[in-house]
C-alpha cells in the first residue's frame, strides 16, 4: 500500500517541492515567506492553463509545439481589439483570443489527422506560421500598456478571496475543469485510450479523427487564454517576443507532472504539482544568487530527466505486465 | 500512425511494374527539381538581380550553414530518427570556441575545442536515442532547451567578437565567384551522396529506416550506425556554427534560433520520407538552393523577414504533404 502509493509520482512531486522548499529556505530563509508564495501564483497561471491544453495533447500521442505562437496570435489580437476598438466591453477582446486559439488549434489538428502526419514536425511549421501571421496582422508593432484594459490588468492584481488574485482562481478553475473532463466524459476517456493504443482504439469504436482535432482545438483555446493572460500580467503585448519558447516551459511541466510522452498517462494533478515544482525553482534560483540565464538550461534538464524517469517506469511496468501474465 | 496505408496485397501484387519514365518522374527530387526551375524563372521575371549567378551566389552564403547541417540530418531522418537540436548545437558549440579564444586560447585551439564540443554534444544526443532509447523526436527538443540554454549561461547576453582578420568573413572569399561555404556545401553533398548511394554503410542507412528490426537480424548494426549519425550531426553543426561566426563576425547565444525549422525543411522539401526508409541527399541539395532563391526572392521584393516566417511554415507543410503523397502512390 504505502509502496504503491510512493511509486505515484504525484507523492513524488510533493516530496521534490518540499526539498527545494527546504533547502532553498534553510540556504536563504527570506524564500520561506508569503512574498515567495505569492510570486509563484503569479508565475505559474500562464503555464498552467496552457499545460492542461498541451496535457490533452500528449495524453493523445501527439505534440503541439506551437502554442506559444498562438498564444502571441490570441494576445496580439485581443491587444489590438483593444487598441483599435476601445469602446467594445473588454469581453470581445477575450472571447476573440480564445476563439482564435481555437481556429488556430483546429488547423494544427486538421492537418495532422487529414494527412497522417506526425504532429511535432506539423507544429515546427506552424509554429513559424502563425508567429510569422503575428507579424502580420500587428504590423510588427507593439501594443503598449495604456492601451490594455483596466479591468484586465487587475485581474492580476485584486482578488475576491483570500487574496488570491483572479488569474490564479481563473487558471486552477480551469485545472479543476480539465479534471473533471479527463475523468468523468465519455470523450475524456476516450483521449486516454486514443494514446494508450491508437491501433485499438478505433476497433473499440471511438472516433479518433474527431476526438484528436477536439484536442487540438482545446490547446489552441487554452493557449488562447494564456494570451489573454499574458496581457494582463504584463500589461502589454509585443509580436516578437510574446510568447517566444514558451512551448518548452509548458512541455517540460507537462512531461515533469508525469504525463507519458507515449500518450495514454497522466493526470491533472501531476501536471499541476509539474506546474508548481518548475514555478518554484524560477522564484528559487535568483534567491539563491544564480544567473536567470541558467532557466532554459534548466527546463531543457527536466524534460530530458522526465523522459529517462518515464521510460524506467514502463519497462518497469511492461516487466510486471510480462510476469503476471506469464506471456511475452 | 502509418498503418493506414497498408496496401491491399493481391491488388499490388497484380499490378504490372511502372514504366522507367514514370518511375523517374514520380519522384519527389522531380518535384524539386521542377519548383526549383520555376523558381528561378519567377524570380528571374521578378527582378534582374536573378540572371546574376553572382548575386545568387553572395546571398546564398547565409543558407549554406544550414544546408550543410541539412544534408547529415537527411541521413538521419532516413535512418528513421530525427535530431531537432542542431541549430541549438552551433550556437552552444560557438559559444564554447568564442568563450576559450576570449579567455586567449590561440584561435586554432578553440575552433578545435568547438567541433570537440559539436562531437560531445551528438555524442550526447546518441546516447539517449540509442543507449536510453528515448524517442528522438522528443529528446532533441530537450537538448534543443537545454544546449540553447548552457549557450546563454556561457555567453550571457553578450556578443563575443574580437576575432583575428583571417577568421572572419569566410563568406566573402571566393574562388573565381564561389563562395567558400558554396564549395564546402557543394563537396559534403557529393561526399554524402556517394557515401549514402554507393557503400554498404549508405545502404545500411537506408536498411534501418525501412525496418529496423529487420536490419538488426541482417546483422547490420543499427546501434553503432545510429550513435555515429547523432555525432556527424554534432560536428557538422559545429562546423555550421563556426561558418556563422566568421559571416558574422561575433557569436551569440541565440545564433542560428529557428533554423532546426530551416534544417527540417530542406529535407522535407527535397523529398526524403518523414518515416525513414526514403529519400536523399540530391533532394536536400536541390531544396537548399530553392530556399536559397525563395528568400532571396522575398528580400528583393521587399517581403519583410517576419513575414517570411508564414512562407517557411506553408513551405514545411506542403512539402511533408506532398511527399507523403508521392510514397503512398510508389507504395510497392
Amino acid at each position: 500500500m504505502i509502496g504503491a502509493l510512493l511509486a505515484r509520482r504525484e507523492v513524488g512531486l510533493i516530496v521534490m517541492i518540499a526539498l527545494v522548499a527546504l533547502v532553498v529556505g534553510l540556504i536563504e530563509p527570506r524564500f520561506l515567506t508569503a512574498e515567495t508564495l505569492r510570486i509563484v501564483t503569479l508565475a505559474i497561471p500562464l503555464i498552467l492553463v496552457a499545460a492542461m491544453g498541451q496535457m490533452m495533447v500528449i495524453l493523445a500521442r501527439h505534440v503541439d509545439l506551437s502554442i506559444g505562437a498562438i498564444l502571441g496570435f490570441a494576445a496580439i489580437v485581443a491587444g489590438m481589439i483593444f487598441r483599435d476598438m476601445p469602446q467594445l466591453p473588454t469581453i470581445v477582446g477575450v472571447l476573440a483570443a480564445i476563439a482564435c486559439g481555437a481556429v488556430l488549434g483546429l488547423a494544427n489538428g486538421l492537418v495532422v489527422t487529414t494527412f497522417n502526419l506526425p504532429s511535432i514536425i506539423v507544429t515546427l511549421g506552424t509554429l513559424s506560421l502563425y508567429r510569422g501571421l503575428v507579424f502580420l496582422v500587428s504590423g510588427s508593432k507593439q501594443v503598449d500598456p495604456q492601451f490594455i484594459p483596466r479591468g484586465l490588468i487587475s485581474m492580476s492584481q485584486t482578488s475576491p478571496i483570500f487574496g488570491i488574485p483572479w488569474i490564479v482562481l481563473i487558471a486552477f478553475a480551469i485545472a479543476l475543469a480539465t479534471w473533471a473532463f479527463l475523468g468523468y466524459t465519455r470523450t475524456g476517456r476516450q483521449i486516454y485510450a486514443i494514446g494508450s493504443n491508437p491501433v485499438a482504439a478505433p476497433l473499440r469504436s471511438i472516433r479518433v479523427t474527431p476526438v484528436t482535432l477536439f484536442v487540438f482545438t482545446l490547446s489552441g483555446a487554452l493557449a488562447g487564454v494564456a494570451g489573454v493572460m499574458y496581457a494582463a500580467r504584463f500589461g502589454y503585448v509585443n509580436p516578437g517576443i510574446t510568447g517566444v519558447g514558451f512551448e518548452f516551459i509548458v512541455i517540460a511541466a507537462v512531461v515533469v507532472g508525469g504525463v507519458s510522452i507515449n500518450g495514454g498517462v497522466g493526470s491533472v494533478l501531476g501536471v499541476t504539482l509539474g506546474v508548481i515544482f518548475l514555478g518554484m525553482v524560477n522564484v528559487a534560483l535568483p534567491i539563491l544568487g544564480v544567473s536567470a540565464f541558467w532557466q532554459s538550461a534548466i527546463y531543457g534538464a527536466v524534460i530530458l530527466l522526465a523522459l529517462v524517469v518515464d521510460r524506467t517506469v514502463r519497462i518497469r511496468g511492461a516487466a510486471a505486465l510480462t510476469l503476471s501474465r506469464g506471456t511475452a | 500512425m502509418t498503418d493506414a496505408s497498408l496496401p491491399a496485397p493481391g491488388v499490388q501484387n497484380a499490378a504490372p511494374a511502372r514504366p522507367r519514365w514514370q518511375v523517374l518522374l514520380v519522384r519527389p527530387e522531380t518535384g524539386t527539381l521542377l519548383l526549383l526551375v520555376g523558381a528561378i524563372i519567377v524570380a528571374a521575371n521578378l527582378s534582374p538581380f536573378f540572371s546574376d549567378l553572382r548575386f545568387i551566389l553572395e546571398s546564398s552564403t547565409y543558407y549554406m550553414e544550414f544546408g550543410l547541417v541539412a544534408l547529415v540530418l537527411t541521413l538521419v531522418i532516413i535512418s528513421g530518427e530525427i535530431d531537432l537540436s542542431p541549430a541549438a548545437m552551433m550556437a552552444l558549440s560557438a559559444c564554447v570556441f568564442a568563450s576559450l579564444f576570449q579567455a586567449g586560447l590561440p584561435i586554432g585551439l578553440a575552433m578545435v575545442a568547438g567541433v570537440a564540443t559539436g562531437a560531445a554534444l551528438g555524442a550526447f544526443n546518441g546516447f539517449l536515442v540509442v543507449v536510453l532509447q528515448l524517442p528522438s523526436i522528443i529528446a532533441t527538443i530537450g537538448t534543443l532547451t537545454l544546449f540553447r540554454g548552457l549557450s546563454q549561461v556561457l555567453a550571457g547576453d553578450r556578443s563575443i567578437s574580437g576575432f583575428p582578420a583571417w577568421f572572419m568573413g569566410i563568406d566573402w572569399r571566393t574562388v573565381g565567384i564561389v563562395p567558400y561555404p558554396v564549395i564546402g556545401f557543394t563537396l559534403a553533398a557529393l561526399a554524402l551522396a556517394v557515401l549514402l548511394g554507393m557503400t554498404v554503410w549508405g545502404r545500411q542507412i537506408y536498411q534501418i529506416g525501412v525496418s529496423e528490426i529487420a536490419a538488426r537480424h541482417a546483422g547490420v548494426r543499427v546501434r553503432r550506425i545510429k550513435f555515429g549519425l547523432f555525432v556527424a550531426m554534432g560536428v557538422t553543426s559545429a562546423l555550421a556554427g563556426l561558418l556563422t561566426a566568421s559571416r558574422l563576425a561575433s557569436v551569440r547565444y541565440d545564433m542560428a534560433t529557428g533554423g532546426e525549422l530551416q534544417m527540417v525543411l530542406m529535407v522535407m522539401l527535397g523529398g526524403t520520407y518523414i518515416f525513414g526508409g526514403r529519400g536523399g541527399v540530391l533532394g536536400t541539395f536541390l531544396a537548399a538552393w530553392l530556399l536559397v532563391i525563395i528568400a532571396t526572392g522575398m528580400n528583393v521584393a521587399n517581403i519583410v523577414v517576419t513575414s517570411q516566417l508564414v512562407v517557411m511554415g506553408l513551405l514545411l507543410i506542403g512539402s511533408i504533404i506532398a511527399t507523403n503523397a508521392i510514397y503512398a502512390r510508389t507504395q510497392r
